[in-house]
């Protein structure tokens, strides 16, 4: 576990992390882990990698995560300041927010008519495709490895070439009447 | 000095509208090119995987608009090569429809009847499977079965998928690794190839000009093959025929940018854009209502939990393809896959008395996939779209290395369009959340809008000048010896997949552009049998065509 004072772990990450984990929740990864709000159970969006994700160029946001991050921050507190809230400053504004709090804010950046709501929707596209595709991961590597989003939505695993094939794939049998009008080519007349 | 390059026929992008007339040109014996802005990826380079950079994201294309996303093809082959292959002729009342312009949107000459020997032409040439029951996935059975329990009917759907070859695998949107799926590149590309016509891969078009001696000069720049942010140089071609087939999202805005050098565009360049009525809900299933219910269930006792399995749309539902009803209440609800990312992230999960997109709700919703069923709405919308000036190249600026970028089409739903969308979600949720079999709910609108894999109309034909930008031949109005043949071309939402009306609409397209490359003095006939020799079809159209016989 990594503990949160270290230098690799900067308040750009825990705010992305946190950004993240209001997306796809998950639980908290070791005691006192304040960016994973732990509001399921469960991996969520961070452990499935959403802030590789956003950190690998081919995303096209990488560029303007430190932008993105402060200004999330500055949202949280012009939120916390709205709303009466006092924040602990030991962490990023953003992750000071309790878990409704951070879904609250998140709802109103992403609304339509926010006029910045194409950055954070992109950036809940991506934190969305590290859960639910493992977009930065190989596919059969990913769910080898027990990818959280790819394993806990059951996606199958592939056969040992790394191809999915599924002889089993049909109930088999006519299951409704046609409609009258088809016509010979099996369309709609 | 190197002279400029000259072609009989340039032809832009590579899908439906483009394969098809780069067959019958080059087969006629025209000099053919085609430019393609995608990669040339064939089966062994179609990967299973989700990463960023594998084919799934080099081949397609997603372009978020104001109130509309399109998605689409970007590669040799165009959409062939990511589309389910669902491929229904549309149905009659189609042709008749008025939309918003107080008169019939289609062309006098075009009606199912006249089209169904140039669909035959299509059947022909694109392997169609008339899918039994026994090929129809899981999923498909499952909306089979809740259709008839709700005292409807179901269809399985034609589709130009060789079910021998078929993995059942669901990654037909990363390109068919088995070659089960019918491409262009299985039948129409190969046998304009073989015919001598050049496909062009990472070409992107930026516009055309003219030169002094009156030939079209097609402006290209070269795309990086795996960063399309960065372009690699820039070209022309200069030819006398020009055919654009770009796609509905793309064509309009090469027209758009030329403007300043063809001059004045017609006024439907750009508008009348269709999503053809797309809209999507998910339904979660309670596996044991399933069983109890409608009696289904298969391998290690599962009743259902198959979401994943399958090759796209098998079974629709048409009762409400009825020309006897009022325009804006017809629309089909098909079965479908779309894979995660994609197919789950406009998913909405009930949430108190709202519904949302992301959160702890949502998450449970993803971990019950198994258990979903994708429904496909396709209603007729209001040609509503419209293209705002169009982005420095391409028509999006690209955010993302592939697949994402950002476009300038806006769309914002009439009246006609949302009551319909609201009929067919209510529809739907009455099949499916008959006796608890499922929970449903529509995708959001509020991430990117409506979202479309089927855009149609920006550029459409018609018999009125102020409403059309084609006439009924495909010729750009002002602009002779411009054709256009993709999807753009189509009037209006079909109600049903549209590659097979647009396909028809490019074979009826191709005697008048042989003709207009005649005129030109290019040595080109008419009359190419399908891309594997049969004959039936050009039979079918012979006495169609002023011009058949070959010189
Ligand atoms: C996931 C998915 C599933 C689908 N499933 C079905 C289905 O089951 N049934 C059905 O009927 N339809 C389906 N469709 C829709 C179908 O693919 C399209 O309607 C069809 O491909 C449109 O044909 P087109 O000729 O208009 O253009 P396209 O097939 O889109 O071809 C346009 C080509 O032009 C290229 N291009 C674009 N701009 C430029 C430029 N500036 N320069 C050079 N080249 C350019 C593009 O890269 C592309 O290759 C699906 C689409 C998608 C995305």
């Amino acid at each position: 576990m990594r503990p949160q004072t270290s230098d690799g772990y900067t308040k750009r990450t825990m705010t992305l992390e946190a950004f993240s984990d209001t997306i796809i929740p998950g639980e908290r990864r070791f005691p006192g882990d304040r960016a994973v709000a732990g509001a399921a159970s469960g991996g969520g969006a961070v452990a499935a990698g959403a802030v590789q994700l956003l950190e690998w160029d081919a995303t096209g946001v990488t560029a303007g995560l430190d932008d993105f991050a402060a200004l999330l921050n500055e949202h949280a507190r012009a939120y916390a300041g709205q709303s009466g809230l006092t924040l602990d400053d030991s962490v990023p504004e953003f992750v000071a927010l309790s878990f409704e709090d951070r879904t609250e804010l998140v709802r109103r950046l992403v609304a339509p008519g926010h006029p910045e709501k194409q950055i954070w929707i992109s950036i809940a596209l991506f934190a969305n495709m590290a859960y639910d595709s493992a977009a930065h991961m190989d596919t059969a590597e990913a769910i080898a490895s027990g990818h959280p989003g790819l394993t806990a939505m059951g996606f199958a695993l592939p056969e040992s070439d790394g191809l999915w094939r599924f002889r089993d794939y049909s109930y088999g049998r006519p299951l409704a009447a046609l409609h009258p009008d088809t016509t010979p080519s099996g369309s709609p007349a | 000095m190197t002279a400029t390059e000259r072609t009989d026929v340039l032809i832009v992008g590579s899908g439906f509208g483009g394969a098809i007339t780069a067959y019958h040109l080059a087969a006629g014996g025209a000099r053919v090119v085609v430019l393609e802005r995608g990669p040339w990826l064939t089966s062994k380079d179609f990967e299973h995987n989700f990463k960023l950079g594998s084919s799934y994201t080099r081949i397609f294309d997603f372009v978020v608009g104001d109130g509309m996303s399109v998605l689409g093809g970007n590669c040799v082959g165009g959409g062939s090569v990511v589309f389910f292959a669902a491929l229904p002729r549309a149905p009659g009342f189609v042709f008749e429809r008025r939309g918003s312009i107080g008169r019939r949107m289609w062309p006098a000459a075009i009606s199912r009847d006249t089209l169904e020997p140039w669909y035959d032409r299509v059947a022909e040439s694109i392997e169609i499977t008339k899918q039994g029951w026994e090929d129809v996935s899981y999923s498909g059975g499952l909306w089979a079965a809740a259709c008839r329990h709700a005292g409807r009917t179901a269809n399985p759907v034609p589709a130009a998928v060789d079910t021998g070859s078929c993995t059942n695998c669901n990654w037909m949107m990363a390109g068919c690794r088995f070659d089960a799926k019918q491409s262009l590149q299985t039948n129409y590309l190969p046998a304009a190839l073989s015919h001598g016509a050049q496909i062009r891969p990472l070409h992107e078009v930026q516009h055309i000009s003219k030169t002094e001696d009156g030939l079209y000069r097609v402006h290209y720049n070269l795309v990086d093959d795996e960063d399309y942010r960065v372009t690699t140089g820039n070209g022309v071609i200069d030819a006398k025929i020009v055919i654009l087939a770009a796609g509905a999202g793309a064509t309009p805005v090469i027209l758009q940018r030329s403007a300043p050098t063809l001059g004045p565009m017609p006024h439907a360049v750009g508008r009348y854009f269709s999503g053809n009525g797309e809209r999507l809900n998910t339904a979660v299933f309670d596996e044991d209502r399933v069983r109890e219910v409608l009696g289904l269930s298969h391998g290690d006792g599962l009743a259902y939990a198959a979401n994943q399995i399958g090759k796209g749309p098998t079974v629709a539902n048409w009762d409400r393809l009825d020309g006897s009803l009022p325009e804006y209440t017809r629309y089909s609800l098909e079965q479908l896959y779309f894979p995660p990312g994609l197919g789950t992230i406009l998913a909405q999960a009930a949430d108190g008395d709202g519904l949302a997109w992301f959160g702890v709700k949502k998450k449970e919703m993803l971990e019950r996939w198994r258990s979903w069923l994708i429904i496909f709405q396709m209603i007729e919308d209001d040609n509503e779209g419209v293209f705002g000036p169009p982005p420095a190249t391409g028509n999006a600026d690209r955010i993302s290395q592939q697949m994402l970028g950002v476009g300038r089409l806006q769309y914002h739903p009439t009246a006609n369009t949302l009551r319909a969308w609201g009929l067919a979600d209510a529809e739907v949720k009455d099949i499916l959340e008959r006796d608890g079999l499922a929970t449903v709910t529509p995708w959001t609108n509020d991430v990117v809008g409506a979202y479309t894999v089927h855009p149609l109309a920006s550029c459409r034909i018609g018999d009125d000048p102020a409403t059309s930008a084609l006439s009924d031949e495909h010729e750009l109005r002002g602009h002779p010896g411009i054709f256009v043949t993709d999807g753009s071309a189509v009037p209006g939402a079909l109600t049903v997949n549209p590659a097979m009306t647009i396909s028809a609409l490019a074979e009826r397209a191709v005697p008048a552009i042989v003709r207009a490359a005649r005129e030109r003095g290019i040595e080109v006939s008419y009359g190419a049998p399908a891309p594997d020799g049969s004959v039936g079809g050009r039979r079918g159209v012979a006495g169609l065509i002023p011009i058949l016989p070959r010189v």
